[in-house]
This record gives C-alpha cells, sequence and structure tokens, in this order.
C-alpha cells in the first residue's frame, strides 16, 4: 500500500512538473483536467479490480467492448455481428449458423437486461442498425447466444434495443420506412402513403432470455430514432423519437427539417399484448402487426422539438425528455399529464389514425441546455445531465427545477453519454462517460483513420469534473455501465455442462470415423498436444472436426488454425466446438494451436493430409 | 534382572483404572477426525499461481482444491506432465485403501481396552499404533521418492531426479513448495500420547493404591 501511495506520488509530482512546462495555449483550452485530482480519481494500481463494468457498442465493427471504470482500461471485446478470429467466433459450425451470412453488422444500442427497474446482470441486448438484427450476450460467459433477425418488418433497427422494466421486451423499429411486407416494390414517390415503418417489442423468456418477434405496430413513413421504456408509474409504455414526420424523400437534411416539430411515440405495450389476445392484428411478414388505424388505445403521438433524436425516461418515471437536436431545448414531457391528455383526448390532429396530443397539455418545461441536445443520463441526486453535440458540452440540470447548473465541454463532438447505472430506476451517480465522436489531435496520430474518444466524467461532486480520455474502435453508440459485483461470470465451462454430444475428455477416445465421403475426427486439446496429431482424408471429402478443451483451469484456452483453409476456432476451458469444410485443396497442411497457451506451445501442431495431389520431388 | 522382569509383569498386570479408560475412548474419538479432516497438504506457489495450488492428502482420498474456475489436482498433474511425472491418481495408492482400515480396527482394540481394562492390551495397541504411524509415513515418503525418481525419460524437460518436500519447504522450479501436516495428522498423533498418558495415570494410581495397602 505505502509503496502504491509513494508510486502514485511521483507520477502526480511529475505529471505536475511536465504540465506547468507546457506554457500558456492561446484561445479556447479545451476540456483539460487537474491532474493530481484526476489521477488519483481513475488510478487502478496493478492487480486491483475496476469498480464498474462499461459495455460499449462497437458500432459498423459489429462488436461490444469492455471496459472497466475508472480504469478506462479495454478489458474484452464481444464479437456480436461480425466474425472475430481472436476467438474464434465466426469459424465454427455453432456460431456460423448463428451469424447466418452475416460478415458484420452495425451493433448500436447495448441494454442490460432488469428486474424492476434494476440491472440484473443476466444480459446484455444489442440491436443491428445494419441487418435489422437482435443480439443477447450472456454475462455469465460473456459471449453471444442468440441472434434474432434480420427481424421482418423491421428496417434500420436504430431505435433499439431498450429493455421494459422487467425485461419483457426489448424495444425495435424502423429507421428506415419501406413497402411492407419485405421485398415488396412501391415507386419512392409514393413514400408518404405507401411506405410504412413499425415499432416493435421482442418479446424476451424471463427464465432463458430466448427472444422472440413479440408484437409490431404498424407506423407512418417517419423514421424512427431512439427509444426507452418508462419505469415506476410509465412502466407500461415505450417511447421512441422521430424525425422526417414530413414524410420526405430525397436529401433528407432539407426535406426533413422543415417543420418545427417532430413526435415522441408513446406505446402502450400491454394493449398491444391485449390488442393480440383479442385477435386485433394483421400477419405481415410472420409477424402480429397491430394498425392503429384499427385498433384505438395503443398508440399516441407527443409533438417534440425539431428533429428529436434522444428519448429518456426520469429514474422516478415521471418525466420523459427528449432532445431536439435542432433546437437548442431538451423537452420534458410529464407521465401524468399525458394521460390526462389521453383520458381527455386533448388531441390536436392524427398521423395515419395516430392520435396527436395536445404539446401544452403534456409538455411539463423546455429546457434551455445549449445546442445540438442529444441525450440524457440521470444521477442519484435529482440531476440530468444532456450531452450537445454541435456545442461539444454536456449540461448538467435539475429535475423539477429545470435548471442548468453545471456544464462541462467535452472533445469533441459528443454523441451519447452513459452514467453509472444512468438509465435505471436507482441511477449510481459518481461516473459519467461521454461518447465522443472526434478525438482529433488528443491521442498519438494513427494516421487519418482516426479512433473515437470516451472520457471519463466525475459527477460526484456540484461541478462535473474531466477525469480521464480514452480512445476505443468505431464506434461507441450508447454503453452501459454497471457495478461489477452485480456480474458474476464463469471463467472455466464445467465438464458436466458441456452438452455437445460429440464432446471427448480422454485422450484415448480421439478418433477419425470415416463415413462415404464424411470424415469425423474426435479432437482433444490439452497443454500441449492435440489428439491426434494427424489425419489423413481424400481430396473432396466433407470433414468434421469436433474439438474438446479437456482443460479445467482458467485462461488455458486452446486454438486450432489450419493453414491456407482459413480456419482458427478457439475454445476455452471445458468447451467444445465443431468444425466444418471441405478438404478441396489436397496437400499437407499443418495445424497449430494459435491461442498461446504454455511453454510448449509452438510444440502444439499436427498435420491435414489430402490425398489426391501428386507425389512430392522427393519420391520422383 | 529378575526385579525389572517383575516389575514389567507386574506392570502388563496393572489394571486400567477408570479415569485412563475414559482417556483410552476419548483417543479412539480421535481417530474419528481422520475421516474428515486431510492428514498432509502440499501448497505450490509461483508467480503464476500466487494464491498456490493446493494438495490435500486424506487418509482415504487425495484431493486438489476445487473453485469453479480450477480443479488444483488436475492442474498439477498437467504442470507434472512437463517433467515426465505419473499423473496423481488415487488408484495409485493403496494406502487409501489400508489406511482407513486400519484406522477402524485400531478403534475397535481402543474400545476392547475400555472394555477389558488389561494393561497389556494397552501396550500391544500402542506399540502397534506407532508401528502403522512410522509406517504410514514411511510409506508417503516412499510415494513422493518414486513420483520423484520415476520420471518418463521421453518427456518434454529433463530434470534430474527429486524427492517432493514431506516436510517444509522447498523450492521446484518456478514453484515454491510447502508440505505439512494437517489436522487429521494432529489427532493420529494425539493418539499415542493420549495411550501413554493413560499408562503412567493407571500405573500412578496402581502405586499409591499398593502404598496406602502396605
Amino acid at each position: 500500500m505505502k509503496t502504491r501511495i509513494f508510486l502514485l506520488a511521483v507520477f502526480v509530482l511529475a505529471a505536475s512538473i511536465l504540465g506547468g512546462c507546457g506554457g500558456e495555449k492561446k484561445g479556447r483550452v479545451s476540456a483539460r483536467s487537474d491532474v493530481q485530482e484526476a489521477a488519483l480519481k481513475s488510478y487502478v494500481a496493478p492487480g486491483d479490480l475496476d469498480e464498474y463494468y462499461i459495455f460499449k457498442s462497437g458500432g459498423h465493427s459489429g462488436q461490444v467492448y469492455v471496459y472497466g471504470i475508472p480504469s478506462m482500461r479495454h478489458i474484452s471485446t464481444i464479437p456480436v455481428f461480425s466474425p472475430y478470429p481472436a476467438t474464434g467466433y465466426g469459424f465454427d459450425k455453432e456460431s456460423k449458423e448463428m451469424l447466418s451470412g452475416y460478415t458484420w453488422g452495425d451493433a448500436h444500442h447495448p441494454s442490460l437486461s432488469e428486474t424492476d427497474g434494476d440491472y440484473d446482470g443476466r444480459w446484455l441486448f444489442i440491436s443491428d442498425n445494419a441487418n435489422n438484427r437482435m443480439a443477447r450476450i450472456d454475462l455469465r460467459d460473456f459471449k453471444t447466444k442468440q441472434i434474432l433477425g434480420p427481424l421482418p418488418n423491421v428496417s434500420g433497427n436504430h431505435c433499439s434495443s431498450f429493455s421494459t422494466e422487467n425485461t419483457e421486451y426489448i424495444l425495435a423499429g424502423s429507421r428506415f420506412s419501406i413497402p411492407l411486407p419485405k421485398g415488396s416494390y412501391e415507386k419512392i414517390e409514393d413514400y408518404a402513403t405507401k411506405y410504412k415503418g413499425v415499432v416493435a417489442g421482442i418479446a424476451v423468456d424471463p427464465k432463458t432470455g430466448n427472444m422472440s418477434l413479440g408484437w409490431q405496430v404498424l407506423m407512418p413513413p417517419f423514421n424512427y430514432d431512439l427509444g426507452d421504456a418508462g419505469k415506476g408509474p410509465s412502466k407500461d409504455w415505450g417511447f421512441w423519437t422521430c424525425y422526417n414526420s414530413e414524410r420526405a424523400i430525397g436529401k433528407l437534411e432539407v426535406t426533413s427539417t422543415q417543420k418545427d416539430r417532430d413526435y415522441v411515440v408513446a406505446v402502450n405495450w400491454k394493449s398491444a399484448e391485449k390488442a393480440i389476445k383479442d385477435g386485433k392484428f394483421r400477419m405481415i411478414g410472420g409477424v402480429k402487426v397491430i394498425d392503429p388505424k384499427q385498433t384505438e388505445g395503443v398508440v399516441y403521438l407527443l409533438p417534440a422539438a425539431k428533429s428529436p433524436h434522444g428519448v429518456d425516461v426520469s429514474p422516478d418515471g415521471k418525466y420523459i425528455v427528449a432532445s431536439g437536436k435542432l433546437q437548442s431545448i431538451t423537452t420534458v414531457f410529464n407521465y401524468e399529464k399525458m394521460m390526462t391528455a389521453i383520458q381527455k383526448k386533448d388531441f390536436t390532429g392524427n398521423e395515419d389514425g395516430i392520435p396527436v396530443l395536445s404539446y401544452d397539455a403534456v409538455k411539463d418545461a423546455e429546457v434551455n441546455v445549449g445546442l445540438g441536445p442529444l441525450h440524457t443520463q440521470f444521477d442519484d441526486k435529482g440531476f440530468a445531465y444532456t450531452s450537445l453535440f454541435v456545442e461539444s458540452a454536456i449540461a448538467k440540470w435539475k429535475l423539477g427545477t429545470w435548471e442548468v447548473v453545471d456544464k462541462i465541454p467535452v472533445a469533441y463532438n459528443i454523441g451519447h453519454l452513459a452514467a453509472a447505472e444512468g438509465d435505471t430506476k436507482n441511477p449510481d451517480g459518481k461516473y459519467l462517460i461521454s461518447l465522443n465522436k472526434l478525438s482529433h489531435g488528443r491521442h498519438l496520430s494513427v494516421g487519418p483513420s482516426q479512433p473515437e474518444s470516451s472520457q471519463l466524467i466525475d459527477i460526484d461532486g456540484e461541478k462535473m469534473s474531466l477525469v480521464m480520455d480514452a480512445f476505443t474502435e468505431p464506434e461507441p453508440h450508447y454503453a452501459q455501465i454497471v457495478k461489477a459485483d452485480k456480474i458474476k461470470p464463469i471463467e472455466v465451462y464445467p465438464k458436466e455442462e458441456n452438452k455437445h454430444s460429440k464432446a471427448i475428455w480422454d485422450q484415448k477416445d480421439a478418433k477419425v470415423v470415416r463415413n462415404g465421403k464424411n470424415v469425423e475426427v474426435y479432437m482433444i486439446a490439452v497443454r500441449t498436444s492435440f489428439t491426434p496429431t494427424s489425419f489423413e482424408v481424400n481430396k473432396g471429402d466433407k470433414v468434421t472436426v469436433y474439438l474438446t478443451n479437456i482443460e479445467q483451469t482458467t485462461d488455458e484456452l486452446h486454438g486450432l488454425a489450419i493453414n491456407e483453409y482459413n480456419i482458427n476456432v478457439v475454445v476455452d476451458p471445458g468447451e467444445t466446438k465443431t468444425i466444418e469444410f471441405v478438404a478441396d485443396k489436397p496437400g499437407v497442411y499443418p495445424f497449430y494451436c494459435t491461442n498461446f497457451c504454455s511453454a510448449l506451445h509452438q510444440e502444439m501442431q499436427g498435420y491435414l493430409l489430402v490425398k489426391g495431389g501428386g507425389s512430392s520431388i522427393a519420391s520422383q | 534382572m529378575e526385579k525389572i522382569i517383575q516389575k514389567t509383569t507386574a506392570f502388563f498386570e496393572t489394571p486400567v483404572d477408570l479415569k485412563s479408560r475414559a482417556i483410552i475412548l476419548a483417543a479412539a474419538l480421535m481417530l474419528l477426525p481422520t475421516f474428515f479432516f486431510p492428514l498432509w497438504n502440499m501448497e505450490l506457489y509461483s508467480n503464476q499461481f500466487p494464491e498456490g495450488l493446493v494438495l490435500n492428502i486424506y487418509s482415504y482420498k487425495l484431493e486438489g482444491e476445487k473453485s469453479p474456475n480450477r480443479d488444483d489436482l488436475k492442474e498439477i498433474n498437467s504442470l507434472n506432465h512437463y517433467i515426465g511425472m505419473r499423473p496423481l491418481v488415487e488408484d495409485d495408492f493403496t494406502e487409501f485403501k489400508w489406511i482407513p482400515f486400519v484406522i477402524g480396527g485400531v478403534m475397535l482394540l481402543a474400545l476392547r481396552v475400555v472394555v477389558l481394562g488389561k494393561m497389556s492390551k494397552l501396550v500391544d495397541l500402542f506399540v502397534l499404533f506407532t508401528y502403522f504411524g512410522i509406517f504410514s509415513l514411511w510409506s508417503f515418503y516412499h510415494k513422493l521418492y518414486l513420483y520423484g525418481h520415476e520420471l518418463d525419460p521421453m518427456a518434454a524437460v529433463k530434470v534430474p531426479p527429486f524427492t517432493p518436500p514431506m516436510f517444509g519447504h522447498s523450492t521446484m522450479a518456478n514453484f515454491e513448495v510447502y508440505s505439512y501436516p494437517q489436522v487429521g495428522s494432529y489427532f493420529m498423533a494425539l493418539v499415542p500420547a493420549l495411550f501413554l498418558v493413560a499408562m503412567w495415570l493407571s500405573r500412578r494410581a496402581m502405586l499409591k493404591d499398593s502404598k496406602i495397602s502396605s
């Protein structure tokens, strides 16, 4: 402990001397922090553990990145929508089937499963904006377990994946309206009338986490952008923002920004469930879809400031906060007022049969947060934090008094922000991460392709203070921050849990079984050999390798790469994976362990012999 | 000489008094924990295993410390295979079959002394148990010797034959090894000590009696 304090003191001293040598900069100083204070707040000594996990979406990399807070150290990458040779994801039969031929996805918004509005540490859901899928990661082993989709009718699954209070549903929807069902054609000129959007609830099995299609609501051809589920009093509702209520096509930056207000969509999912139960739905694309023209009481529209982006429900569930990115205000709707307006039918019009509630009747406040407000998170002291993209800042404001009390510059152009458990019923406060779109100049230069930046901000005190910069792969959209002790992962797959029918645990059982042109190889990987060490097939054989890592020790992973056959599978301790390929190239191909395992890792190798080529120079 | 023989015979004929019988009963019960607690324990520490690999030896089984993330016995065997050491498997130890049997026998014989109250039987038992104890220790040491000496000549890493430490600390390759008796052995060591106490008490009681009567 003493050495740690001493080292820290030396570090702080060195840092302050270096800092002092920098000289004064002209112009506006961009986001700096008090070095001593920041160092103390973010220093996690070697061997010590972080206080929080943060799960960041990896955007068009298709993955999820796991970091620790406050150290901001990248700990792990969870492959989701894209193959990832580092863990062998997308190379074995099981994960290939899950990816169903797609080689990438646009991982957008992660959402942790909840029990009574708090993270329960069971699953992480994440949406795919590109190929309209939804994935579930099991936090027991940090592995992607299910990919549902492409979801029928959902086109550009951006306004997703937000969990209801007990993870009954995960929200989904269309960012890009299209003619429905998928595969049908309508002229682009008929966009306003013949193109359709949907908002949806993906049903989640409370025991297994297994996702199924749930329900959808047919919507006008707006662009459904973000969402959040209600909490407490508003727990039966899902909310989505939309832009382009102009129903415009072409260059949307002009055509969709003509009206002063767009909408927040409010769907009562209990009513949606009831409508489905009562048979009030149409089957479209194989999903039960509710048409608001025919079924009242399921969906309403709340007018919101121009082109709103984020919609976030306050921890007490009383306020629905929508940020109009093209105005300098964040609109706060009052849930009770919304319910009164619905009861009194205080409508100012309708869109394709969906009632539009009177703005004045449902709005509680317009908070003057600053330029380009996007998203809002909450702390444990009744404050809200709104990201300001255009201003490159975060505004802190008080719920109830609607007063902006603090602002901090960020570097640069913040998109989402994530506070510690900041979208639950019981936020922790303490830490806030600013997920910035641009990082230019704040890291060692790596050429034109630049990383995104994440900044750790301390929100414990009255004033926010910047603690640390970290950089991430493209592109962190939303993130979830959860107290470390809520997640209890295993590090070894217990042998008795291995249900793979072809798993073997004794090297004596390793074998090669030939059945016509099908060759099955039962293989074991253990420090430091493969058994069998080589196997022979004929050109054109269909080869299936069942590879079991019989280790039962943490961190003893083994990889199996077959040279020039484009195969690399990694098996964790106690895991069995299936590798399928056609031996279409004759010759002798080495295979070896890719995941460094022990002192004799280099020796962990063997040969795949594919007969059917000519004889070698030695035999000629 | 005759006097010594007389004295010895007299000692063998000393009745085991009530207090001593209670102590012998207690000694018999002391053997019960050997069925629940390890007799010996080996701990191996290295940079990779700062929390140590732990091996517990019971009278009837061999067990590595188990956590959801590791089985230490399996891990020790995985590491030992590099130097060509045979895997430690229970079937290799006949001790696990006869030690519990002998302990059970000793318990029964102790109860016999409690009932019959014969000093000669107690002395028999003491000698038998001490012999059993020393033989077990030798047997254990011999096993360690064999494991460390019958190394596979084809092993990847060649090390000179060695005997893993039975008592105390030593350094083996990158491991710091600590080997010490455990609770079960302490209880076992108490048994002959209690037998001695019982003998001494009974003799003292007899001497007192003979003084009074003379």
